[in-house]
């Protein structure tokens, strides 16, 4: 009487046990149609449409962006004001406590008891999602080993690293086995090398343990790494939704500065004008969140190519300016944010903003303020 | 666009999935991951274990040695009177118990008020405060299931605790050749006050447990509003009957906890009362005791029930 999880249900012969699931939920784990969620106060969820597909899937949101609110009526813990959304094939209003049985939650803060040790722990959080007993403590120590807990498993909690902590709350999340998980900024507060492990575990739970994922973060850098499909959402709109190939392969874009010189005293100007004739997208800093102290000298080129580096080079050194640095953008998430709620209005999903930032490499650690 | 579905091993043994240049995670041993097919038991399980675990968690059973040290000692030292009055009683050959049944609680009312004021922030300052609340409601159980394991087995702990030397002392009675009749309804008696006991105090405890996450004011808490109140209740009391006003003395026994139970237990289970000279309350003024002691026990429920909407995600 135990389904399977939906991906393994060839299309054509639906044997699931789930009342209602049909074959159009096979392709996608989560469905939410113009999803709202309204408080006295404030728009958590604007009619937010989204379909996610079985894989790792990014959720990428400043503070305050509808992010938990979204996970929040996806566990089928809080009604939305309008709109439905479907987990697994399941309806959030109506199956939530079903749902529940078959979604891993981890939490973005602290949720573990210092006083008992990891395995006595997880145990408890198996039998709370249904495990039998002997089930239960196999699956915890199965899991457990999984996440790279060992002998500390024994030992209580509150001696725990940051690191291995997270660790257990991803297990607790993923000792029921099931076929979704949901973690939200599981990286928060680890180190580099801490996140680095953390964003393989988090691979390898899909592609190892065939469970689909929803990860969140306000990092888009390290979502583009582990993820194959991010989300963005910001003030409870869809941005952007797209494969993460989409956002990679959108262009890069470079800042350049350079210095001033006799014959062009507003080198930056100067720059401008030369490659805005030359046909590149240039734009200065805009304004606000730049916290550079140089933003004002600072141009952004779209780069369209290898052939960019090289215009912007000669250019340079065509109008005799001295080229203080030309390097590919961090980009910031605001900036996904400010480029899309401009191109918003007219096209609400994938097509790539216009000046989307490209992923850079060194760690992905760029927070929003 | 979407990932390939990538095939769950189920097979048990190490199944050699290329996963060792997995990034950052090739620390991690290979040994296959195993899907769980077996049973899932829902809702109703989850409540019962987390009544289970709460129970116990409140005799330090599954927790730490040192946890299990304070409610093992308080439930020895209310069983200890209770056998004191057994050897005598059947050492003196008495025909009759020193204590009633269901007044035995009430002497030792100090002793579970301070098992309730350890286990009960225990049982639910912790979740709170440790913020371990949304990792049960991201499972199947509901709000109103946390709320009736916690409640239940903060009810069944203290019911134990006040149940145990009621059954020494019937026991000792029976060892000492007492009527069998009498002894046994006397015990019926006294467990039906001792149940009122325990759900009142633990509603009384969990409310005020629940409403801070830090134990120690939980703790504080509970006490003062235990103890309070009695204090309180006893000196007006005491101060009605000196100046002959009886009625106002019984009718003041409604406004503290353990004085509401004694005048349930004087009224309608055949005990006598701790009350000054013993007065017991009209069988009217006693109805007036049990209705109160029930709908603050559903109060309670309903306080705990509204505190936890709100201890979401």
């Amino acid at each position: 009487m135990y389904y399977r999880r939906g991906r393994e249900i060839p299309s054509s012969g639906v044997t699931t046990g789930v009342a209602g699931a049909t074959s159009v939920y096979v392709v996608t784990v989560i469905v939410t149609e113009s999803l709202s969620k309204r408080f006295p106060r404030v728009t958590a969820l604007d009619r937010l449409s989204v379909d996610i597909a079985p894989g790792v899937t990014g959720l990428v949101g400043a503070n305050g962006a509808g992010k938990s609110t979204l996970i929040k009526i996806l566990l089928g813990l809080a009604p939305a004001t309008e709109g439905s959304a479907h987990v697994l094939g399941l309806d959030v209003t109506k199956d939530g406590s079903t749902i529940r049985e078959r979604v891993g939650y981890m939490p973005e803060h602290d949720c573990l008891p210092p006083d008992v040790s990891a395995t006595e722990f997880v145990v408890h959080m198996a039998r709370m999602s249904g495990l039998p007993p002997t089930a239960a403590r196999e699956r915890t120590a199965d899991t457990l080993r999984h996440v790279g807990l060992y002998e500390e498993r024994y030992r209580p909690i509150g001696g725990y690293s940051t690191g291995m902590k997270q660790r257990v709350k991803l297990a607790q999340a993923l000792v029921h086995d099931p076929q979704l998980v949901f973690l939200d900024e599981p990286t928060n507060g680890l180190d580099p090398s801490g996140r680095d492990e953390m964003l393989g575990l988090i691979q390898r739970v899909h592609r190892d343990f065939g469970i689909s994922v929803l990860v969140t973060s306000h990092l888009l850098g390290e979502l583009e790494r582990t993820c194959d499909h991010v989300v963005v959402i910001d003030g409870g709109k869809l941005l952007r939704s797209s494969s993460t190939d989409e956002f990679t392969q959108v262009t890069a874009s470079l800042a350049v500065e350079v210095t001033d010189t006799d014959a062009h005293p507003d080198g930056t100007g100067a720059l401008r004008t030369a490659l805005a004739a030359a046909g590149v997208a240039v734009t200065t800093a805009a304004g606000g969140s730049e916290s550079l102290a140089s933003s004002g000298h600072l141009l952004y080129v779209e780069a369209a190519g290898e052939e960019t580096y090289d215009l912007v080079r000669d250019t340079v050194a065509g109008l005799g300016l001295g080229l203080v640095r030309m390097e590919q953008r961090r980009h910031q998430i605001a900036e996904v944010f400010r480029d899309a709620d401009a191109a918003a209005q007219a096209i609400p999903a994938p097509a790539g903003a216009p000046r989307s930032p490209h992923a850079t490499q060194d760690g992905g650690a760029h927070d929003v303020a | 666009m979407s990932p390939e579905p990538t095939t769950p091993q189920t097979a048990a043994a190490p199944s050699a999935t290329a996963v060792a240049g997995a990034p950052g995670g090739a620390h991690i041993h290979n040994i296959g991951y195993r899907h769980y097919d077996g049973p899932r038991l829902g809702r109703a399980y989850a409540r019962r274990s987390l009544f289970s675990q709460s129970l116990r968690g409140a005799y330090g059973l599954g927790r730490s040695a040192k946890s299990k040290v304070l409610p093992m000692l308080l439930f020895a030292v209310m069983c200890l009177p209770a056998a004191i009055m057994v050897a005598v009683a059947v050492f003196t050959k008495a025909g009759k118990l020193p204590v009633g049944y269901s007044g035995y609680a009430i002497y030792l009312q100090a002793v579970i008020g301070l098992y309730l004021a350890s286990q009960a922030p225990q049982s639910v300052s912790r979740d709170l405060r440790f913020r371990s609340i949304p990792l049960y409601f991201s499972r199947p159980i509901e709000r109103g299931d946390y709320v009736a394991s916690k409640f239940a087995a903060m009810a069944a702990a203290l019911f134990a605790l006040t149940t145990a030397p009621l059954l020494v002392l019937y026991a000792g009675a029976l060892l000492a050749k007492m009527d069998f009749l009498d002894q046994t309804k006397g015990l019926a008696q006294g467990l039906v006050s001792v149940v009122l006991l325990s759900l009142l105090f633990a509603g009384i405890g969990l409310v005020v447990s629940a409403a801070t996450p830090r134990r120690g004011f939980g703790v504080a808490a509970v006490i003062a509003v235990l103890t309070i109140p009695y204090g309180a209740v006893s000196a007006l009391q005491g101060i009605a009957h000196v100046q002959g006003n009886d009625a106002a003395a019984g009718w003041l026994g409604l406004f503290s906890p353990i004085t509401l139970i004694d005048g349930v237990q004087s009224t309608f289970l055949g005990g006598t009362s701790s009350f000054p000279d013993s007065i017991a309350p009209s069988t009217g003024a006693g109805f007036v005791y049990l209705l109160v002691t029930l709908s603050v026990i559903a109060g309670c429920y309903a306080l705990l029930l509204r505190r936890y909407r709100k201890a979401g995600l």
